[in-house]
């Protein structure tokens, strides 16, 4: 945390991707304001001017707002420029946060996102002059369902967790056609967390289901769970250890012998993309992550869009509005369906996540098989390459993603956080930690598909080489990072007296 | 394939490493019969310049060269070209949750003052790191104060925004949320006097939207003190945020949900946006979403971090306050950017051009035979104006000028027939009010 490196904190130097850089320090935009400036200017006022009192009242007329912001252009530039130099991004490099796929995020979609009629559309445009985005909408949709092999969708849904409820709330109305919408959802204890969260917004208690020592779902603790209370199961395929569950067919069928549905958490996709269709192997219900599989930027935590696909049992259901293709090629929208569960998100969703995703879909085209190809290489190559150096709990085959666990590192009080946070030293971002529940001191890796084979090798050198340090110097790597601006946070005192905002 | 950085040569040597001969290898666990055999029934991948082409052809499909007078919860604002160039920045746009603080600084430094911004805004004491939406914004915001209170009721004004009430429909729905709609009065305000003392009694909270649906301002102070001498909470929403820059804030209600579109956000039919909520301090542990905190290193130095993350769905599952996981983190920056450009100044300014350019719109067109104001309340950026016919058959006309009229409100207030509600905010040339009104007396002098 010193501003110089002791000769054992620094990586060595043959294998370090990431050297020593001046970062600008940066105080609140807040604390750079003086009253009086500004870093916009709009048009004068075309029209008379108005008193604020006279037209809306006194009573509805606020004071200055204090502590608000008064800065130049410059200023601002500077302030977010010099912040964003304070990240990491997939433009940097690997991204190996499992579960999350941070692939390159392609710069066409950017661009056409922002070209004019289609940025400035308002959701409430007579489809006479939407053509353009309802077919967008429209063609998404049919290679999502190509891709997934399902028979109908909805992109509304802005996030792979609402995806989840609009899902779970299709199943349940389903259900309730047939006389009972049931009381249980079953999960896996590998599942996302948003998996449970949105078990109960549908109004469904949570049983979780147990793994195989494996790693697969135990399909006689399944038949046994399987009652007439049980609504679905929600399966993630790949699962969250990045392992196909080969008895995918067997589990839709003990599900569907007793009345229940199965739902795909999509979330994985990106391994299966051209390889294998969900609808194909059972599912009735799954959703994509379109921020994951399509490409379109995480942005420090969002936006998504979390499409939902279904067979063809729960079309009736789907929420409104649909894009429907009419018989004279017009495209419309349909808010006429009497068994919908409803709306979940105003207007037609992310528009421009879904616009995102099909720029991504259209430079694949038929060729989308490659990426998933090369993701699964990427993640077996380091696996490969790690495997005598961290223990893997669960042996089956990788597919988009690997899970060691950090048992071996952890005799010399190493755990899978340290070797994390060591591997930002290294100039990479960390995997993801202490996730799925089921691995202790989980090491979750996925390269994705935009690795190249030198920045693979790069990764490996980097694991091994914190690997030996876990041995040899256990210390450095516990108290890494080391060539950060800031050490590690406090996270207990952040929590315990929340400063949550700035106050001057 | 350009967005893949393998040759042919590294990808055989890769498979040989991993000791396999071909790709296919890779899949075994993938069952046979579901292998696929063909390449997928897509079309053949296209290059950067058709994809360009592709979605050129798709805008020239929309409206181009159209002058629209819609609002309804989506608004035309005027926005600097710096946030643009700013959110292009690979840290910012390729960058994920910030989980990992040491090399997240920087987006968690603009949660910070995003949060910061929307409390100064709000009037409330703490915000969330955003929501999907403003409608998902209020469905959540309507499930916290039910957490509060314990009670299965709430009162929602029918001046809500449709779509919003909709998808609180859908998520209340299986939670056995009880919600009682509560209409208006001829100012076109929430009628108070249907908030009785007994709904109010076991009612979680009211919900009312200022300005709402039909432009109007709500009282929320007036509805505050009803609601909470009763133990209600007063949940309001905000579609239109730039109302803020003149407007007194919610600073009474406990709890507010916003769309931030308004606040440098395109359009884009629809999304994404940025949903917010702000709420009194004391409630913080209810909220759903994230949060960024501020704390320091061992050597002092004050850093932000994700916290009070034992509410959300990666550490409390079933029991966490909402499922939310991604919000859209990328259009907060958008908003918190927009609004530092903007200034304290620059947004007054900007809130004051919308109420002179609305009060202009409204006198142009009530010059108009038989064109009235459906109600009296203040409003800010938007108007519901009463037709002597058909807003529909009206709309049809005026698009063969290039005019996208107002919006035909019948559709969710069957009352409300001949009914239109206009947006006009500073982006919207005088001349082309004054079209808009010249178009609208020409139609309306046609014999049907």
């Amino acid at each position: 945390m010193s501003s110089k490196l002791t000769e054992t904190e620094a990586p060595p130097a043959t294998i370090r991707k990431a050297g020593r850089h001046v970062s600008q320090n940066e105080g609140l935009i807040f604390e750079k304001s003086a009253p009086g400036k500004r870093g916009m200017e709009l048009p004068p006022l075309d029209v008379p001017a108005v008193d604020p009192a006279t037209a809306l009242g006194p009573d509805f007329v606020r004071d200055e707002i204090a502590g608000f912001p008064e800065v130049s252009e410059i200023e601002v530039i500077r302030h977010f420029t010099r912040l964003s130099t304070w990240n990491y991004a997939i433009d940097l490099g690997m991204y190996p946060l499992g579960s999350c796929t941070m692939k390159y995020n392609p710069r066409v979609n950017e661009h056409v996102a922002r070209l004019e009629d289609l940025a400035s559309a308002h959701p409430f445009q007579p489809a006479d002059v939407a053509q353009g985005c309802l077919r967008i909408i429209h063609d998404l949709r049919e290679c999502l369902l190509t891709i997934t092999g399902m028979d109908a969708a909805t992109l509304q849904p802005a996030a792979g967790a609402q995806g989840e409820l609009t899902g779970l709330m299709m199943i349940r109305a389903y259900l309730a056609t047939k006389g009972n919408p049931r009381k249980k959802v079953l999960i896996p204890d590998s599942a996302h967390g948003t998996n449970p969260a949105s078990v109960i917004i549908a109004g469904y208690e949570v049983q979780n289901i147990k793994s195989t020592s494996r790693g697969q779902i135990d399909t006689d603790h399944l038949r046994e769970l399987a009652t007439d209370d049980v609504a679905a199961l929600m399966v993630t395929n790949p699962s969250t250890l990045g392992v196909f569950e080969e008895r995918i067919a067997e589990i839709a069928d003990i599900l569907h012998e007793r009345g229940a549905l199965l739902y795909m958490d999509g979330a994985n996709m990106n391994a299966l993309a051209g390889i294998a269709r969900p609808g194909d192997f059972g599912v009735d219900v799954m959703h994509l992550n379109l921020h994951k599989t399509f490409s379109t930027p995480h942005g420090g935590g969002g936006p998504g869009a979390g499409p939902v696909l279904v067979k063809k049992i729960l079309e009736p259901f789907l929420p409104i509005p649909l894009v429907v293709k009419k018989e004279d090629g017009r495209y419309v929208l349909d808010s006429s369906r009497p068994q919908s569960i409803g709306r979940v998100r105003a207007y037609c969703g992310n528009f421009g996540v879904l616009l995102r995703a099909l720029a991504y879909t259209l430079a694949y085209g038929s060729g989308i098989r490659q990426a998933a190809e090369d993701a699964v290489l990427n993640a077996i190559y380091i696996r490969k390459h790690l495997e005598d150096y961290f223990d893997l709990p669960y042996d089956l085959p990788s597919m988009h993603e690997v899970v060691f666990s950090d048992a071996r590192q952890k005799r010399n009080g190493v755990s899978t956080m340290d070797i994390a946070k060591r591997l930002i030293d290294y100039g990479f971002h960390p995997y993801t930690t202490a996730f799925p529940l089921i691995v202790p001191g989980a090491m979750m890796i996925e390269p994705t598909e935009s690795e190249s084979k030198e920045e693979c090798d790069l990764f490996i050198d980097a694991m091994r080489s914190i690997a030996q340090e876990a041995e040899t110097n256990p210390e450095v790597v516990k108290t890494a990072p080391h060539t950060t601006r800031v050490g590690r946070l406090d996270e207990v005192a952040a929590a315990r007296k929340p400063i949550l905002r700035w106050k001057g | 394939m350009r967005y893949l950085p393998k040759s042919p040569s590294e990808r055989k040597e890769m498979l040989a490493a991993v000791g396999v001969d071909s790709a296919e290898e890779l899949f075994q666990r993938v069952p046979q019969k579901f292998r696929l055999r063909e390449p997928l029934a897509l079309p053949r991948p296209l290059s950067e310049p058709e994809i360009i082409e592709y979605f050129k052809a798709r805008a020239a499909e929309n409206a181009p060269g159209y002058t629209s007078f819609l609002g309804a919860g989506v608004y035309q604002h005027h926005r600097s070209v710096v946030t643009d160039s700013i959110v292009q920045r690979g840290e910012f746009l390729t960058s994920y949750t910030p989980y990992q603080a040491e090399i997240s600084q920087g987006t968690l430094a603009a949660i910070f003052e995003f949060q910061t911004l929307m409390c100064q805004l709000t009037g409330q004491e703490v915000a969330n790191a955003s929501m999907y939406d403003g409608s998902t914004a209020l469905a959540e915001a309507v499930l916290m104060a039910e957490r509060i209170t314990n009670r299965k009721k709430v009162l929602v004004a029918r001046t809500v925004h449709p779509e919003y009430r909709q998808v609180l429909a859908t998520y209340a729905k299986n939670l056995g949320l009880e919600i009682e709609e509560v209409g208006y009065t001829a100012s076109g305000q929430i009628d108070v006097k249907q908030l009785e003392k007994e709904k109010l009694a076991s009612a979680a909270a009211v919900v009312v939207q200022s300005p709402n649906f039909f432009g109007v301002l709500e009282n929320i102070d007036e509805i505050a003190e009803s609601a909470h001498s009763e133990g209600a909470l007063v949940v309001t929403t905000i579609a239109e945020a730039v109302s803020l820059g003149i407007l007194r804030p919610p600073s009474a209600a406990d709890i507010v949900a916003m769309e931030g579109q308004a606040l440098g956000i395109s359009p884009s039919y629809g999304g994404p946006f940025v949903g917010v909520i702000a709420a009194r301090e004391k409630y913080v542990r209810q909220m759903p979403g994230r949060l960024a905190g501020q704390t320091t290193d061992a050597a002092g130095r004050r850093g932000y971090v994700l916290t009070l993350a034992t509410r959300e769905q990666h550490i409390r599952r079933e029991r966490a306050t909402s499922n939310i996981c991604t919000n859209e983190a990328l259009f907060a920056l958008v908003a918190t950017v927009h609004l530092c450009l903007l200034g304290k100044e620059g947004l007054r300014e900007m809130a004051m051009q919308n109420v002179a350019k609305a009060q202009f719109a409204i006198a142009e067109l009530e010059k108009i035979p038989g064109v009235r104001r459906a109600f009296a309340g203040p409003v800010f950026n938007e108007f519901v104006l009463e037709f002597p016919r058909s807003v529909k058959l009206m709309n049809a006309q005026l698009m063969r000028e290039k005019i996208i009229g107002p919006l035909a409100i019948g559709l969710h207030y069957p009352e409300l027939t001949k009914r239109g509600l206009l947006c006009v905010t500073e982006t919207m040339p005088r001349p082309e009010i004054e079209r808009l009104a010249a178009a609208v007396r020409r139609v309306l002098e046609n014999p049907v």
